[in-house]
């Protein structure tokens, strides 16, 4: 009887540890645009991003899943000076260099995040305004290092370029979740890239990533290119145009 | 109407800022300064980039000045003589200008350098305006009393070598007076992103005593070409004129600008001098209190 039981016990290991690797759930996530036409009359948009969990075997999963999205925007080298009083006055003072920090940042969950991961997982996957990588140079203590990336998530945060939505995924009938992330007009152009997670258990079961693409089209992005490739001629328009409806309106208001 | 800005990256209410560009367009009409030491801060204010502010702010004060220059031109208005000495000086003075902007820049404390020259400068201006403005008011209104005898020029002036005349400014002077005053506001105006009308004017008036028939042209007259200078300047360096940008607030101030000269002909100068005085006061004063007191934002980013 004793045999027997281990024996049921081994059989039932047996199956259960490749069906376990096999219990990761497909992530079939989509955008509701891979392209942004950032063009004339163009005030942000909004992003939909969806899809579906699946079973290995296609079928739907019988286990709920918490969603996390998060969006990134290209990033940037950069530096980020902060202001102090000095002799009365506010000025520049203290500075540090990050390497690479994302032009935006917006993360979305089915639950507010420290419910659904502990902190460390949340840090590795990014899941959250507070755990950007921003990849900081030069040698400062942790401690300043903390308050200068806060200051920069709290400056990006005002410009709606950083943000969190906690419960801003959406999951139903444990198949489809959908998240809607809105883009400001002042993005930076470039590739973005959607990540999306299925977190069981406080692990990550299964990511997928997609990419939606920021650009500037017909004249916005005629302007762009003509200042930066041909700067005089640019600078030469600007004054022209300028000189020119001076002189129109010298001559308009002349007549009456 | 939401306009979408190429250069400055985001979309803004095209129509506050055409009323933007015709309200400094006014002032520009009204008092012969360019407006851009209201437009800078106010675009800033309102959330556009700092750099693209000040070059596309220049731009708009080109326009602004053509129209002025032309209103002020078909009443004689303008002392092209006295204009080309200080526009040679204005040439000078915004090289010196933009090697002093690189090296504030690299500092990290261009901001500060601006907003303290804002402060001075404004301050200084707007106090002295203003007082001659309320003695002459104060003296017109006495009746009895005749105008002070107004001195014609600063004792230091008359001690500088070589004379021109300059017919329409009703002066005898040495060119040299004009440039180095050219070249002071071309250094103000690469560093403030301002014409630098509003130093013009009444250092025109006080220090060069030029009549007053011919101030505000002469001086629109050298901020016409000092800001096509700044404008190029600002193409070929920081790459920041926003062509859109400086139209729509062109629309509104090319405009504002012929509406403003023919109130100055209507409206008494000192008065015209008394508003002019507030206006500069008031933005000197919000300046010292920006950098007083605790700023929204403590920390700023710069692309590396």
């Amino acid at each position: 009887m004793r045999r027997l039981l281990a024996l049921f016990v081994i059989i039932l290991l047996a199956s259960a540890t490749p069906a376990s690797a096999q219990r990761d759930p497909i992530l079939v996530p989509e955008v509701s645009q891979h392209e942004v036409r950032v063009r004339q009359g163009f005030t942000g948009t909004e992003l939909l991003l969806f899809g579906a969990i699946l079973d290995p075997a296609g079928t739907r999963s019988a286990r709920g899943y918490d969603v996390v999205v998060v969006l990134k925007g290209p990033a940037q080298a950069i530096r980020l000076r902060e202001k102090s009083k000095i002799g009365g006055i506010w000025i520049n003072a203290a500075s540090t260099d990050f390497r690479s920090a994302p032009s935006y940042f917006a993360v979305a969950a089915s639950r507010p995040v420290d419910q659904i991961v502990d902190e460390k997982t949340a840090a590795i996957y990014e899941f959250g305004t507070r755990f950007i990588q921003l990849s900081p140079t030069g040698e400062i203590d942790p401690e300043e290092q903390a308050r200068f990336s806060s200051g920069l998530v709290d400056f990006k945060q005002r410009q709606g370029l950083y943000k969190e939505d906690m419960n801003g995924v959406s999951i139903s009938e444990q198949v489809l979740y959908q998240a809607r992330i809105s883009l400001p007009s002042n993005v930076t152009t470039g590739t973005y890239t959607a990540e999306t997670f299925a977190v069981a258990d406080g692990r990550v079961v299964s990511s997928a990533v997609a990419e939606v693409e920021v650009r500037k089209v017909g004249f916005e992005r005629l302007v762009e290119i003509f200042s930066q490739e041909n700067s005089f001629f640019y600078g030469l328009l600007a004054v022209a145009l300028s000189v020119s409806m001076g002189w129109m309106a010298g001559r308009l208001f002349a007549l009456v | 109407m939401d306009v979408y800005l190429p250069i400055a990256n985001l979309s803004v209410n095209g129509l506050f800022i055409v009323a933007l560009g015709a309200l400094t367009g006014v002032l520009s009409g009204l008092f012969g300064v360019g407006g851009g030491f209201l437009t800078t801060p106010l675009l800033i204010f309102y959330g556009i980039p700092p750099t693209v502010a000040a070059a596309s702010a220049s731009t708009q004060v080109t326009g602004a000045s053509v129209s002025g220059v032309l209103a002020h031109n078909r009443r004689g208005g303008v002392d092209y003589r006295m204009g080309m000495v200080t526009v040679v000086g204005g040439g000078i003075g915004s090289a010196i200008g933009a090697l002093l902007f690189r090296f504030f820049q690299s500092l990290g404390q261009i901001d500060t350098v601006i907003s303290i020259l804002y402060v001075v400068m404004l301050g200084t201006i707007g106090i002295l305006m203003a007082r001659e403005a309320w003695t002459a008011i104060r003296a017109t209104k006495g009746g009895a009393q005749p105008p002070v005898a107004k001195r014609r020029h600063h004792p230091l002036i008359a001690a500088l070598p070589m004379r021109w005349r300059f017919y329409r400014s009703g002066l005898y002077i040495s060119p040299l007076a004009p440039l180095i005053l050219g070249v002071a506001v071309g250094i103000l105006t690469m560093l403030m992103g301002v014409g630098g009308g509003f130093i013009l004017v009444p250092a025109m008036l006080y220090i060069l005593g030029m009549s007053a028939g011919v101030v505000v042209g002469t001086s629109l007259f050298n901020i016409l070409f000092v800001t096509m200078v700044t404008t190029m300047m600002h193409a070929l360096t920081t790459k920041a004129v926003d062509i859109v940008l400086a139209g729509l607030l062109l629309l509104g101030s090319v405009s504002g600008a012929q509406i403003g000269t023919q109130l100055a002909q209507k409206a008494r100068p000192e008065s015209l001098r008394l508003v002019l005085a507030g206006i500069v006061l008031l933005v000197a004063l919000r300046m010292l209190f920006g950098l007083g007191v605790r700023p929204d934002e403590i920390y700023t980013v710069s692309p590396l």
